[in-house]
């Protein structure tokens, strides 16, 4: 089947099978091999992506759906230069390996657009629920989303 | 310049990392790539009678299928167990099984096709006939009459048996003592759950019969030499092996597995690079797990509280086959390890190696380390209890005193040193363990369930002189390497055979040498994992890095110190003595002259050009350094948590978590830190949530992120972390290991907790995770609620009774 998808603001035509996962279009059709893949049952989250404005996981979720999407990976998050969620995680010694970080830094994004810079510590461990972080004990990992909320305010 | 040591210094790697450019296995591509994969036992123990892959190879995508006869005629060997104890019994195990399969996940038929889907689609097509056979799962039911063995030729399924201490004074101790605290408990079977799931690709270049396997190693030479020497057999020099940017190990990633000796076997068979990614599922039943011992251990005391001897009996479940380092984690890294903090005169510590029809048990964070510090922990608990004493207090008047290291315990470990007072004053203090104490009294009195749980933990870190590790076991040394390259235009090049998978070596590696040589850090560039880099390493495991490798950095520098001040005396036409290298700027200088000083990258230019060197000093600036350590370092902690527990539903509620560890001098907090608070989770982890589950047929209940339950954010709270330093005093950096210790304190610190807030209900011991479930149940149980007991089976039942000394069975004492 023929899809259509804008991906990072440049839009992409590819034939693919109707069973091919969002996220292994992503990384083999389109080569962005930010998004990672941790598990096979929609746990982990490190395939975490924005579907029309929305962080979505992208291995449930085929391709072929996508049709006619808008997408943001981790490398189109910024433009140029770091994300401000991106420039806390460095700051805040928010990762070690590094698996688990762009899906992270993807869901943190959206849980500051939708609470605004007040977000709480609890607001925030469990808006990561869906995020599996086996490395950095998660307290870095807070720590860098109430800096990146503080700097990036707003909210609805 | 200079001055590196002790900052915390943002990670350089971070950057990649953070705009998913990070470059793990899995993102490889090169073109013309095929994909592998692996068909894998559905049985626990089954007999297979025939293999039809007719099907399969028939489907149009699939490039060839494999059984394991064919590898085995293709050449490929056994997978070797590297550390062999005497008289060990070392199973079969071929990268596929070929006539048997003993454990659900073992590997059977290899796959390669155009796609990984195509691949997957072929591996449904594939008939195995197999006959299933009878299985046992439960280490301490392996030698039971009549059950099934795992391997026909190792009797009782027992692989091996290994004992240390003073037996005979062991015995007195007991037969003198005043109080005798006895407990059976388990330490259950976790499995590591490293974020990337492994992953390996291979290319062959027939021109040049070179290989090249991408691998997601802790420890890319060993692989290499096992590749070479056992499994694969292509010549180390034509074998290169690179593990990239390796998304988290905790011990998972050490081993050498099956899959690594298939994929480049493939890719020389069909002469195409070919890639293997591992799904989560598959990895449950194939990467190795941890843990999982079974346990009975006894306390002797004086009535005031002095401990006075310890018995240990450790049924350890190893799996279907030794994994590689397997046999060392329940021997030198467990039973070492039982002296603790404390001044304990009699340890007799066994344990059984046993064999069973499950996934492989090898290291995993902490190793052997965790096992020995909860049991230790717990029993100390129990001992205050019963004694009516603090658990503080009953600690502190069994600490070894600060003024007593190194200490040699009588299970062989020459502790290096520490301060555990000064360390429990810090915690305690931080924690408010007097106010919270009191605090806890009026909450029981409200009738909740409160509880406050302290432990102090020992570990052994950064293994290990390797005589020591020879004479224990170890098929291979535990040094470390260095190189620092110095360029022509003062730059640096700094291999290390030390390999980071989240440590964050490029930063910290990066300070050590910038410290040592007086060099602006952004000139200095580290190497690792690429063993067409980097000279031989043996990697990172065991908290190794920073005191093995990082030594290693600091002896590669002095030399490089050493030829600076040398060319810098010629050219100065001074002696070599009266020159001084100031590391806070990389300047060289006559004493007393600051003013005419020469900068380190002048010598190195000189180095190169050559053109004015001291008679007979070659030219260039690189030198090279193996350090082998001259002992373990021992990284010690006390973490203090509460904890109170929810009437209705038995959910646990961490309120306060303080975490205060010596790990000697630290080369960069930030990342120290990361580590405690990394460790601290996976601890808890195993004390609250996780657990391999096997079902009786040996189908891994908990095989998928659905049913194995790695901790999320909204477990915990904040962490309180800070640390007390005694540097280590046998390596140049004093530092001791840091990866570990989180995770080793952490378990029973929790664990200690909850079972103090159960103290009130008369409820002595449960066994991990503490799940909300158990905890209501034993709740209901202890309360005459709706009359459920709590399921916590004692760990022998039915064996007899290992209390009297006259049984304890005869085994191999390695040091008295
Ligand atoms: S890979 Fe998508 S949730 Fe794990
Ligand atoms: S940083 Fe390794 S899994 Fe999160």
């Amino acid at each position: 089947m023929q899809v259509t998808m804008t991906v990072n603001g440049k839009s992409y035509t590819r034939d693919v099978e109707p069973r091919l996962l969002l996220v292994d279009f992503i990384r083999s059709e389109l080569a962005l091999t930010g998004t990672n893949i941790g598990c096979d049952t929609s746990q982990c989250g490190a395939c975490t992506i924005h579907l029309n404005g929305k962080a979505v996981k992208s291995c449930t979720v085929f391709a072929v759906q996508a049709a006619g999407a808008e997408l943001t990976t981790i490398e189109g998050l910024a433009g140029t230069g770091l994300h401000p969620m991106q420039q806390a995680f460095w700051d805040k010694h928010g990762l070690q390996c590094g698996y688990c970080t762009p899906g992270m830094i993807m869901t943190a994004v959206k849980l500051v657009e939708r609470h605004g810079g007040t977000l709480s510590e609890e607001e925030i461990r469990h808006g990561l629920a869906g995020n599996l972080c086996r490395c950095t004990g998660y307290q870095n990992i807070v720590k860098a989303v109430q800096q990146a909320a503080t700097e990036m305010g707003g909210g609805d | 310049m200079g001055n590196y040591m002790g900052e915390s210094i943002k990670r350089r790697e971070d950057p990649r990392f953070i705009q998913g450019k990070g470059k793990y296995v899995a993102n490889l591509h090169i073109p013309n790539m095929a994909h592998v994969a692996i068909l894998r036992s559905p049985y626990a123990h089954a007999r297979i009678r025939s293999i039809n892959t007719d099907a399969a190879k028939a489907l149009d995508g699939v490039i060839a299928v494999y059984t394991g006869q064919e590898l085995i005629d293709g050449g490929v060997g056994k997978l070797p167990c590297g550390w062999n104890v005497p008289d060990i019994k070392v199973p079969d195990r071929w990268p596929l099984m070929v006539d048997r399969v003993r454990h659900v996940g073992d590997s059977v038929v290899a796959v390669v096709a155009e796609s990984p889907y195509i691949a997957y689609d072929a591996l449904e097509l594939i008939e195995v006939d197999y006959e299933p056979l009878p299985v046992v799962i439960d280490a301490r039911k392996t030698t039971e009459p009549g059950v099934p063995l795992v391997h026909d030729e190792i009797p009782d399924n027992i692989s091996y048996a290994w004992a240390l201490g003073n037996k005979d004074e062991t015995e007195q101790a007991f037969a003198s003592a005043e109080h005798v605290v006895e407990l059976e408990l388990i330490n259950q079977r976790l499995i590591p759950n490293a974020m990337e799931p492994r992953a390996a690709v291979a290319q062959w270049d027939a021109y040049t019969e070179e290989m090249t396997l991408w691998t997601t190693s802790q420890n890319p030479h060993p692989i290499r030499l096992l590749l070479s020497a056992f499994t694969l057999g292509i010549p180390e020099q034509k074998l290169r092996v690179i593990s990239p940017d390796v998304g988290g190990g905790f011990g998972s990633k050490i081993f050498h597995y099956p899959e690594e000796v298939i994929v480049p076997w493939i890719a020389r068979e069909i002469n195409r690079p070919v890639k293997w990614v591992c799904s989560r599922s598959e990895s449950y039943l194939t990467d190795s797990h941890g843990r999982d011992h079974v346990t009975v251990a006894r306390l002797a005391l004086k009535k005031d509280g002095t401990f006075t001897g310890l018995h240990v009996q450790t049924w350890s479940n190893q799996g279907a086959y030794l994994s590689t380092f397997a046999p060392l984690i329940p021997t030198a890294l467990y039973i070492t390890l039982l002296s603790g903090l404390y001044k304990i005169p009699a340890i007799w510590g066994e344990m059984w190696g046993t064999l069973t029809n499950t996934v492989p048990v090898d290291a995993y964070r902490g190793a052997g380390r965790p096992e020995a510090s909860y049991l230790v922990e717990r029993l100390v608990d129990i001992a205050a209890q019963e004694l009516g004493m603090d658990p503080v207090e009953l600690r502190r008047k069994n600490f070894i005193p600060a003024d007593e290291f190194p200490y040699q315990t009588p299970v062989a470990f020459l502790y290096d040193s520490g301060d555990y007072h000064r360390l429990f004053d810090k915690a305690l203090g931080m924690f408010g363990y007097d106010a919270l104490r009191e605090s806890q009294k009026a909450a029981r009195e409200q009738g909740r369930l409160v509880g406050i749980g302290v432990a102090g933990c020992i570990e052994a870190s950064g293994p290990a002189p390797s005589q020591v590790a020879g004479a224990l076991g170890a098929a291979v040394g535990f040094w470390e390497s260095a190189v620092i390259r110095v360029h022509p235009t003062g730059k640096a090049t700094v291999l290390t055979g030390s390999h980071s998978h989240g440590q964050g070596h490029e930063t910290t590696f990066a300070q050590v040498v910038a410290d040592q040589l007086g060099m602006d850090i952004n000139d200095v560039e580290i190497v690792h994992g690429d063993t067409g880099r980097v000279p031989f390493g043996m990697g990172t495991y065991g908290s190794r890095s920073g005191c093995v490798g990082g030594s290693a950095l600091v002896r590669a520098a002095e030399k490089v110190r050493a030829k600076a001040i040398k060319i810098a005396a010629h050219q100065m036409e001074a002696a070599e003595e009266d020159i001084v290298y100031d590391r806070t700027t990389g300047k060289l200088h006559v004493k007393g002259s600051p003013a005419h000083a020469k900068g380190f990258a002048e010598i190195a230019f000189a180095a190169y050009t050559a053109h004015n060197l001291p008679a007979g000093l070659e030219p260039g600036l690189e030198e090279s350094a193996f350090y082998d350590p001259a002992n373990f370092t021992f990284p010690n902690s006390c973490h203090i948590s509460q904890v109170e527990i929810d009437r209705e539903t038995g959910e646990v509620h961490i309120q306060h978590y303080t975490a205060v560890d010596d790990v000697g001098n630290v080369i960069n907090p930030l990342v120290v830190e990361g580590q405690i608070l990394g460790g601290i989770v996976q601890g808890i982890g195993q004390a609250l949530t996780e657990a391999a589950v096997y079902d009786e047929a040996g189908q891994l209940l908990s095989g998928s992120m659905m049913d194995y339950a790695v901790p999320k954010a909204m477990l915990f709270p904040m962490f309180d972390v800070d640390r007390t330093v005694t540097p280590s005093p046998h390596n140049p950096l004093g530092v001791k290991g840091a990866g570990e210790m989180g995770t080793i304190a952490a378990t029973v610190a929790i664990a200690n907790a909850v079972m103090d807030a159960l103290a009130p209900l008369g409820i002595r011991h449960l066994e991990m995770p503490l799940t909300a479930s158990k905890l209501w149940h034993a709740i209901q149980g202890a309360s005459g609620g709706n009359g459920m007991q709590a399921t916590n089976e004692t760990p022998l039942g039915g064996r007899d009774e290992p209390g009297d000394p006259a049984n304890w069975p005869e085994r191999q004492i390695l040091s008295d």
